[in-house]
């Protein structure tokens, strides 16, 4: 709880740091603050998995909250930090973009740990909201004011079914609560009232649409490519991991019971998330692009834990975006070292990276391994995890549609690495930062250590 | 002492290796894989040739999920250090010559590329065996694509997905027999305990079998293979064709077969055909090559063919002569790949049809060049002899008709690999010929290593047949029991 505090006053406190001009002191206020709310949040984690609840249960603190709060907050660290000098070029008042970061990520902290449908809706009213914001939040640019017009316009019609999905439930539960919810659904079985089952439907179809799993996902591209790239790496990151935290949270509690009805549902949908997201990731000359559509075939692999509902599936989901989220931090970080050299998003802008740059791009193709999924890194722990786990379901046929996708996917993946180390190119060294190369290759080390001993972070949950 | 420190020391050799200048790179990566090679011949010394399973290490590593960091030696995987073992430090000598742009960089991998490959050959455990499996292809993806020829790119990111698609299905199977043990263990003995149905057996048969039989390659799925190996540098080949095809067909024998002996029994016939099919398409093409060192690529998928069509034939003959073949063929193909190699590095081309009389001008060359071919076409008191004598018995023994095409074939090969001799070493010099050089130095101490072990291992092949004969034994009448017993 004390993690939510913080992490609610940094902000403000953060603003007035801006209104009496102490940019500087921004950037380590911000990381200090974080730190200290990493922190207090866990402490909270017990061996034992012991829940213990705020705010007449509202929310309910468990290993599970405790992991995704500090995946989230670790994100957001890294992701602060790469921002050093770069908010400065896009506009004068930036402390407001470390406040409605903060903002969002208070948001993300209640939907991981809520206990209360209420509670889910505001976390996730809070966090998008704030990123309606940031989306735009470049006031004099089109592309920016296109994505935030577009996520604010299907996000707010999301929130509507997600709302409407809540009142259903609660119309038939006659409880927010989730153990009473649960409770109900238990006692009910299968005689449950159709306004039950319609509430659950709508309630997957705003939650998939708040993670861009498809056919929701048609703002995600646009969105991703109008918005200044850390903001999309931070929605592309921390915020879809919270939707999944939040998305399995719910279901694994509640609707847990119910699961033959809405796995057919998702089934679908895990299927055209990974053919959508892949195929289409195939075609683009944009890399900020084909982040984009891959990190929609991401959410199709992290809604495999959600298909496949188990006892597993929590640790499935935070070791897979985990692994997700540090090597995304470095592909954009990468992306914006060299967009600011080259002054393009193509691929050719990494043409012969790797002669000037071994370092960058070294660090880029540990990404690129961990996001295809290829042994001793990350990314193939978190496949290996979900694989296993729609495995010991039995989904044999969707395992093989996710292979059949992690192939396609090497394609896209494989160009980056194909542009830096084959091709050459005439360029200039690109300078990297200091603060870059401490995230970069703290992301990279965190990637490879996590992909050999994965054991040092899979005990969190449970 | 346990097999992780030969897992370990190149993984360790590899960083070190990338702290050297460019120049001295090779010298210490030799030096390294000869450190190894000296542990590996600690190894064969001290170990008892029965059927158990030595140097074993076997420690927690995902304990939740049942992985454990499990490898150990048994016969046939002693066979397999060893020849990885032997090959790394030559493959690395016959690179004296090249100036590697950003050299130190292609020696670190291939360094690490045997970490891999070692793994492979003495894992127990499902998950490592898979790991061991990537980390060896990564490497070499590296290796043939940052130091190949023009069309690199493309034929290799066809090679990378060929193969990384292969052993995703093996993931599933592996994963799927995981499921399937009583106490959720990747541990091989408890997959070897499983009995599975028919039906569940049949999945995990062609699961492994896609993964296997695209890294060998084994016909239809060889396409990669020629354009790999042609533009690969040539260190990169020489590790594909020389250790890691083997990789291939050790699974075969160790993870395919014994985890799904009825449906092997069953399937095992379709895929004994598709090799025999190998060996007539790979001869067949061969002969037709004008580039030599393609030419080789493809008389190799004929060799290999032989090997597979040995082992689905299911006998003891066939397991030995698999197991001695897989070590003469390494040895042979290597040879061939460095006598094309220095051929092309002198005259600037591989064609056959450009060349001649260059046993003229280099008499040292023209007597290592015609070893290396009486091995490969299997002549007596040769390597290749032992392996394809018993490997053919073994097809005899499943069928006349098979034995007799796969026969046939290999005289064939005779035909094409002398040819290939005659049109470039015999006739008339040429301008383009007149000005090859004897061999001197590094490739002279290459060349000699190769033919001495082509006839050592032709002469007396006892020692290395005694290695896995215990384990190829045991083997076999652990498969042949389980199948025995569910006669359909």
């Amino acid at each position: 709880m004390t993690s939510i505090i913080i992490i609610a006053i940094l902000p403000i406190v953060l603003l007035y740091l801006g209104l009496y001009k102490a940019q500087k002191a921004l950037l380590p206020v911000a990381v200090l603050g974080l730190l200290a709310a990493l922190v207090t949040s866990v402490m909270q984690w017990t061996t034992l998995d012991e829940a213990h609840s705020e705010f007449n249960g509202m929310l309910l603190y468990n290993n599970f909250s405790v992991a995704f709060s500090a995946i989230s907050i670790i994100s957001t660290i890294l992701i602060l930090l790469l921002s050093k000098g770069y908010f400065e070029k896009i506009s004068n008042h930036i402390a407001e973009y470390y406040a409605i970061i903060l903002f969002s990520l208070t948001g993300i902290l209640v939907m991981v740990s809520y206990h209360n449908l209420t509670m889910m809706f505001i976390g996730i009213e809070i966090m998008s909201v704030s990123l309606y914001i940031l989306a735009g939040i470049r006031k004099n640019d089109f592309a920016s004011n296109e994505a935030a017009l577009k996520y604010f316009l299907m996000g707010a019609f999301s929130t509507g079914f997600l709302l409407f999905g809540i009142a259903l439930i609660y119309g038939a539960t006659g409880s927010f609560d989730i153990d009473i919810i649960r409770d109900w659904v238990l006692s009910a079985g299968r005689k449950a009232d159709p306004m039950f089952y319609t509430g659950v439907m709508l309630i997957i179809v705003g939650l998939c649409f708040k993670v861009g799993a498809a056919p929701f996902h048609f703002w995600t591209p646009d969105v991703y490519e109008g918005a200044p790239s850390l903001i999309t790496l931070f929605m592309s990151t921390v915020v879809k991991v919270a939707g999944f935290a939040a998305f399995l949270r719910l279901f694994s509690a509640c609707f847990l019971p119910i699961a033959q009805f809405w796995t057919p549902v998702l089934l679908v949908i895990t299927i055209l998330t990974l053919f959508i997201g892949n195929i289409t990731a195939l075609y683009q000359q944009s890399f900020k692009r084909m982040m984009a559509f891959s990190s929609i075939s991401h959410a199709g692999y992290l809604l495999f834990a959600i298909v496949a509902i188990g006892a597993s599936s929590a640790t499935s989901i935070f070791m897979y975006s985990t692994a997700y989220s540090i090597a995304s931090i470095i592909a954009f970080g990468g992306l914006i070292l060299v967009r600011q050299q080259t002054g393009t998003d193509n691929f050719e802008g990494f043409n012969g990276l790797a002669g000037k740059n071994p370092f960058l791009a070294l660090v880029l193709t540990v990404a690129m391994l961990s996001l295809a999924g290829i042994p001793l890194t990350a990314g193939f722990i978190g496949k290996f995890y979900m694989f296993s786990g729609a495995l010991s379901q039995y989904r044999i046929w969707l395992v093989i549609v996710a292979v059949v996708n992690a192939i396609i996917s090497i394609f896209y993946y494989f160009r980056v690495i194909i542009a830096m180390y084959f091709r050459s190119a005439d360029r200039e060294q690109v300078e990297v930062p200091a603060y870059y190369k401490f995230v970069l290759g703290f992301s990279a080390l965190a990637t490879i250590i996590v992909g050999v001993y994965p054991t040092l972070i899979s005990g969190l949950i449970k | 002492m346990t097999v992780s420190i030969l897992l370990f020391l190149p993984v360790v050799a590899a960083v070190l290796t990338l702290f050297f200048k460019n120049e001295v790179a090779k010298h210490a990566a030799l030096f390294f894989a000869l450190v190894e090679l000296g542990l590996a011949i600690s190894f064969v010394t001290g170990f008892v040739p029965n059927a158990s399973i030595q140097y074993l290490v076997d420690v927690p590593w995902i304990p939740q999920f049942g992985i454990y960091f499990s490898a150990g030696i048994d016969g046939i995987s002693m066979v397999m250090v060893l020849l990885t073992t032997v090959l790394v430090p030559l493959i690395i000598l016959s690179t004296y010559e090249h100036q590697y742009k950003n050299g130190k960089a292609i020696y670190a991998l291939i360094l690490f590329m045997q970490a891999g490959l070692l793994t492979v050959f003495t894992a127990l455990d499902g998950f490592l065996f898979y790991v061991g499996w990537e980390a060896a292809l990564i490497p070499i993806y590296f290796i043939c694509a940052l130091w190949g020829g023009e069309n690199r790119i493309r034929v290799n990111i066809k090679f990378f997905i060929y193969t990384f698609a292969g052993s995703l299905f093996m993931l599933v199977a592996i994963i799927y027999l995981y499921l399937q043990t009583p106490n959720k263990l990747y541990d091989i003995h408890s997959f070897y305990e499983l009995s599975l149905s028919m039906k569940q057996q049949t999945w995990i048969f062609w699961g492994f079998f896609i993964a296997f039989a695209i890294k060998m390659p084994v016909f239809p799925f060889h396409t990669w293979q020629p354009d790999t190996y042609t533009e690969a540098p040539t260190a990169g080949t020489m590790m594909l064709s020389g250790i890691m095809l083997k990789m291939g067909i050790y699974g075969v024998i160790r993870w395919l077969i014994p985890n799904a002996p009825i449906a092997f029994a069953y399937w095992g016939y379709y895929a004994l055909i598709l090799s025999v099919i190998g060996i007539v398409y790979g001869s067949v093409i061969a002969f037709k090559q004008k580039d030599g060192k393609r030419l080789v690529a493809y008389s190799s998928i004929a060799h290999v063919g032989l090997i597979a069509a040995g082992i689905f034939a299911w006998s003891v003959q066939g397991l030995q002569g698999a197991m001695i073949q897989m070590v003469s063929h390494g040895i042979n193909v290597v040879g061939m790949f460095f006598i094309w190699d220095i051929i092309s590095r002198r005259l600037g081309t591989r064609d056959i049809s450009l060349m001649g009389g260059i046993a003229k001008v280099a008499p040292k060359f023209s007597i290592a060049f015609l070893i290396i071919v009486l091995g490969t076409v299997a002549l007596p008191l040769t390597n290749g002899f032992v392996g394809e004598f018993l490997l053919l018995k073994g097809v005899y023994n499943y069928t006349i008709v098979f034995a007799a095409v796969a026969g046939l074939t290999i005289i064939f090969g005779a035909v094409y690999m002398l040819r290939m001799y005659k049109n470039v070493m015999q006739g008339e010099l040429n301008e383009l010929t007149a000005t090859f050089t004897d061999i001197k130095g590094s490739e002279k101490l290459v060349l000699g290593i190769i033919c001495a072990l082509i006839i050592i291992i032709g002469v007396y092949p006892q020692p290395l047949l005694h290695l896995s004969e215990a384990s190829i034994t045991n083997l076999f009448q652990t498969v042949s029991a389980k199948f025995a017993a569910a006669k359909f």
